[in-house]
């Protein structure tokens, strides 16, 4: 009778055998190896510090630096700590990169979308910027704009100029700084006024389009009251704005706004190199959106510039989110080859300057890793959330 | 019944057809386009015209110095005279036929991958043996010390070569832990993972530059006493973990385009973890992500000029130290170019041989 068959004991494998066990003794063994060698490296550095007769601690911050930075947002001089010091840095690195992602998107936008152009000439010379620009380390075209180009300009006296007011020369750009005056404070509140009308301007006209279909000139007219508006102002109020104009004082220049040559090649390097890469980002999303989506959009009886706008531009936009935004991280983190030519950013005036004098090396490498860590975040979150904004949002 | 005979085809309109009909076509489509392609003709041969000029009509080419150079266009006499310089660094010129060695190897290694017809055995074991043995047999015959040859301290190593090395070992190095990285990245133990996770964020959050100082200035505080590494094991090091953490996300993007299916397939047959990865899953995911590789591969190649920084010379450390030689004067632009033209032409090479081995190992994985 099969019920009184005696079943064999089912086997159990061997506990090694078992993937469960496996994995947990696996990940122990990580973790012991990881800890070991966390303690060893740990110990490592007590007893090194201890030979050299390095303190640790973030009190260096409050001792003053005593050097000076040549270019700097804030108030800065060599009488000022070292905290002040990483502040300006990271204010520099914050500029450079801020200004970078801006011209860069635009040539890439500008660049991406020409090499898509049916005229052959404007897509091969874009192709042609991007196959060179592209391949060419980024710390060679910073020394080619800096030692090149910039040091090969002529000396303050001999400056390159347009009209009285923009000078160009081997100690950097030279351009007017507006001034305010009494009364500009009106033409930045009509400014406001004229940004508030627009938005509710926009809201007005999209709910009569979806009432009567009539569509509204939102953007010439919005265009017109940004601009208008504070406009009117400005001259009802007696242009109430002068500029200060640069001029040749000895040897420099002194008044005016000054960009020095470090900055400038720092930029153009960063944006030239970068825009090659978001112009391939935004040549891959544009084709990514297939021809029958344009020919459907033609069909509804759209017009060209609308069928870009409405139907092309927001499909490719979710394609070309992900990598553009790495494009940005990649801008902001070479932005620290300033180092190089000796624009005072955060890697050149902190990792640089502060640790040689003070050898906190690990304070000040931390420090270092963690802001650049933090814009990194910083930025994948902000892109992030635009992200999920225009996903594919499925039904 | 007698047809009319059919008259012969009329040619298509002169305009539509050859030359004309190709620029009323790419140049010519409307008035806009006109008009923008005379404006950028014409800013073209503004711009060409003197670059040309100066490059090669009144460039100098014979020379021995600085005064052969007549001062009206590019002095190539800088780069002829100082090349040795950019290709072997402080090498001793003695030597220099180790280093040829190295790059008659080199040579022999890359330049069948090239050439159609090349049987594919032929590549693949060339392939390995670039990939193993190659590295071994420069680094003794750069190196010296063994076999009788005269050793040669890593600070004497420069220029190109040192250039090739970081570049070569970088590549060589990174790509296996990047896949390590990636594995573990996808893995199912939460310890491996998170690990996994962490390493590569923190080295993609931080610049190449601060990785290179932290090389420098804390890999010997960390390490116990006596034990010391060079200045170039340590940029290696920077380099290597530094662009692992960059090919783990390309490898992860691969491992993520495989269905399903194909683990549980692999499972099925009872392949164990190891085998089910490298027989099954990873030939499809490096497959898929070749362009991705490749172009880690380009940038980790354009960094190596970070070394620089911390010290080292490669190709653009000569090149920058050379030019503010007083005996030469302004030669920053002639140098620059060379520089360029040498990344340029590693760069380009690389992005095209991506090209050709997807399409050499496309097996309709593709929709297009």
């Amino acid at each position: 009778m099969p019920e009184h068959e005696q079943h064999p004991p089912a086997s159990r494998p061997a506990p090694w055998r078992n993937p469960q066990v496996r994995a947990i003794a696996f990940q122990v063994i990580a973790l012991a190896i990881l800890a070991w060698a966390g303690y060893t490296i740990f110990q490592n550095t007590l007893h090194n510090m201890q030979e050299r007769g390095i303190h640790t601690g973030f009190g260096f911050l409050g001792q003053p630096a005593g050097f000076g930075i040549i270019f700097s947002l804030i108030p800065y001089d060599e009488t000022m700590s070292y905290g002040r010091t990483f502040l300006v840095g990271l204010l520099n690195t914050l500029l450079v990169s801020g200004i970078g992602i801006v011209l860069a998107t635009i040539v890439g936008f500008i660049a991406g979308i020409a090499r898509l152009s049916k005229n052959w000439l404007v897509s091969r010379i874009a192709a042609a910027y991007i196959e060179i620009f592209r391949n060419i380390p980024l710390l060679l075209q910073i020394f080619f704009w800096y030692f090149a180009v910039l040091r090969a300009l002529p000396s303050p006296r001999q400056s390159m100029h347009l009209g009285d007011s923009v000078f160009l020369n081997n100690r950097g750009l030279y351009v007017p700084a507006p001034v305010s005056q009494p009364g500009m404070g009106l033409v930045w509140i009509a400014l406001l006024i004229a940004i508030v009308a627009v938005i509710a301007v926009r809201f007005w006209a999209r709910r009569r389009q979806l009432r009567t279909g009539q569509p509204f000139h939102t953007f010439w007219v919005g265009l017109a009251i940004v601009v208008g508006m504070p406009l009117v102002t400005f001259l009802a109020t007696g242009r109430p704005i002068s500029f200060d104009l640069p001029r040749l004082q000895g040897f420099n220049f002194s008044g005016g706004m000054g960009l020095i040559p470090e900055f400038v090649a720092l930029l153009a390097a960063l944006t030239i190199y970068t825009g090659t890469f978001i112009a391939e980002t935004v040549r891959a999303g544009i084709l990514s959106v297939r021809h029958g989506q344009t020919e459907a959009a033609l069909s509804l009886g759209l017009p060209q510039g609308l069928v870009l706008r409405l139907v092309v531009i927001p499909q490719a936009m979710r394609v070309i989110i992900p990598p553009l935004t790495s494009q940005y991280l990649n801008l902001t983190k070479n932005s620290s080859l300033a180092t190089a030519i000796g624009y005072p950013d955060l890697v050149a005036v902190f990792m640089g300057t502060t640790l040689n004098q003070t050898g906190k090396a690990v304070e000040i490498v931390a420090m270092t890793m963690a802001v650049y860590l933090a814009i990194s975040l910083a930025i994948s979150f902000v892109m992030n959330m635009y992200n999920r904004a225009v996903a594919l949002k499925e039904r | 019944m007698d047809a009319e005979p059919r008259a012969a085809d009329l040619p298509p309109p002169i305009t539509e057809v050859g030359v004309v009909g190709w620029l009323r076509a790419n140049l010519f489509r409307s008035w806009t386009s006109s008009i923008v392609t005379l404006v950028l003709l014409y800013l073209l041969v503004r711009m060409l015209v003197p670059f040309l000029d100066w490059a090669l009509v009144s460039a100098d080419f014979v020379g021995t110095q600085s005064s052969d150079c007549s001062g009206q266009g590019a002095c190539w006499v800088f780069i002829g005279q100082r090349i040795q310089f950019f290709i072997y660094g402080f090498y001793p010129s003695a030597e220099y036929w180790r280093v040829d060695i190295c790059y008659a190897l080199l040579a022999l290694v890359l330049a069948p991958q090239f050439i159609p017809g090349v049987p594919m055995r032929v590549r693949k074991w060339l392939g390995i043996f670039g990939m193993t043995l190659f590295p071994v047999v420069s680094y003794v015959l750069i190196g010296g010390g063994w076999f009788g040859l005269q050793p040669i301290p890593s600070d004497k190593w420069g220029g190109l070569t040192l250039t090739l090395m970081l570049a070569f070992t970088g590549i060589l190095a990174s790509l296996p832990i990047g896949i390590v990285l990636a594995l573990g990245r996808r893995s199912q133990m939460p310890v491996i993972r998170s690990l996994s996770v962490v390493f590569i964020e923190i080295w993609r959050g931080v610049p190449l530059i601060s990785v290179l100082f932290m090389a420098s200035v804390m890999l010997p505080i960390f390490l116990p006493e006596g034990v010391d590494f060079n200045k170039l094991l340590r940029a290696l090091i920077g380099i290597t973990l530094f662009w692992s953490a960059y090919m783990a996300e390309v490898v992860r993007g691969g491992l993520q385009a495989i269905p399903k299916g194909q683990y549980e397939a692999a499972d099925a047959l009872g392949l164990n973890y190891w085998k089910s990865m490298g027989l099954v899953i990873l030939p499809q995911a490096l497959k898929y992500v070749i362009p991705g590789v490749v172009n880690t591969f380009i940038a980790l190649f354009k960094d190596t000029t970070l070394v620089l920084i911390i010290g080292l010379f490669d190709v653009l450390g000569t090149v920058q130290s050379t030019i503010i030689d007083p005996a030469w004067r302004n030669v920053a632009t002639e140098g620059y170019l060379f520089a360029a033209f040498m990344f340029w032409i590693f760069c380009f090479g690389m992005s095209r041989y991506s090209q050709n081995l997807e399409r050499r190992l496309h097996t309709g994985h593709q929709t297009r």
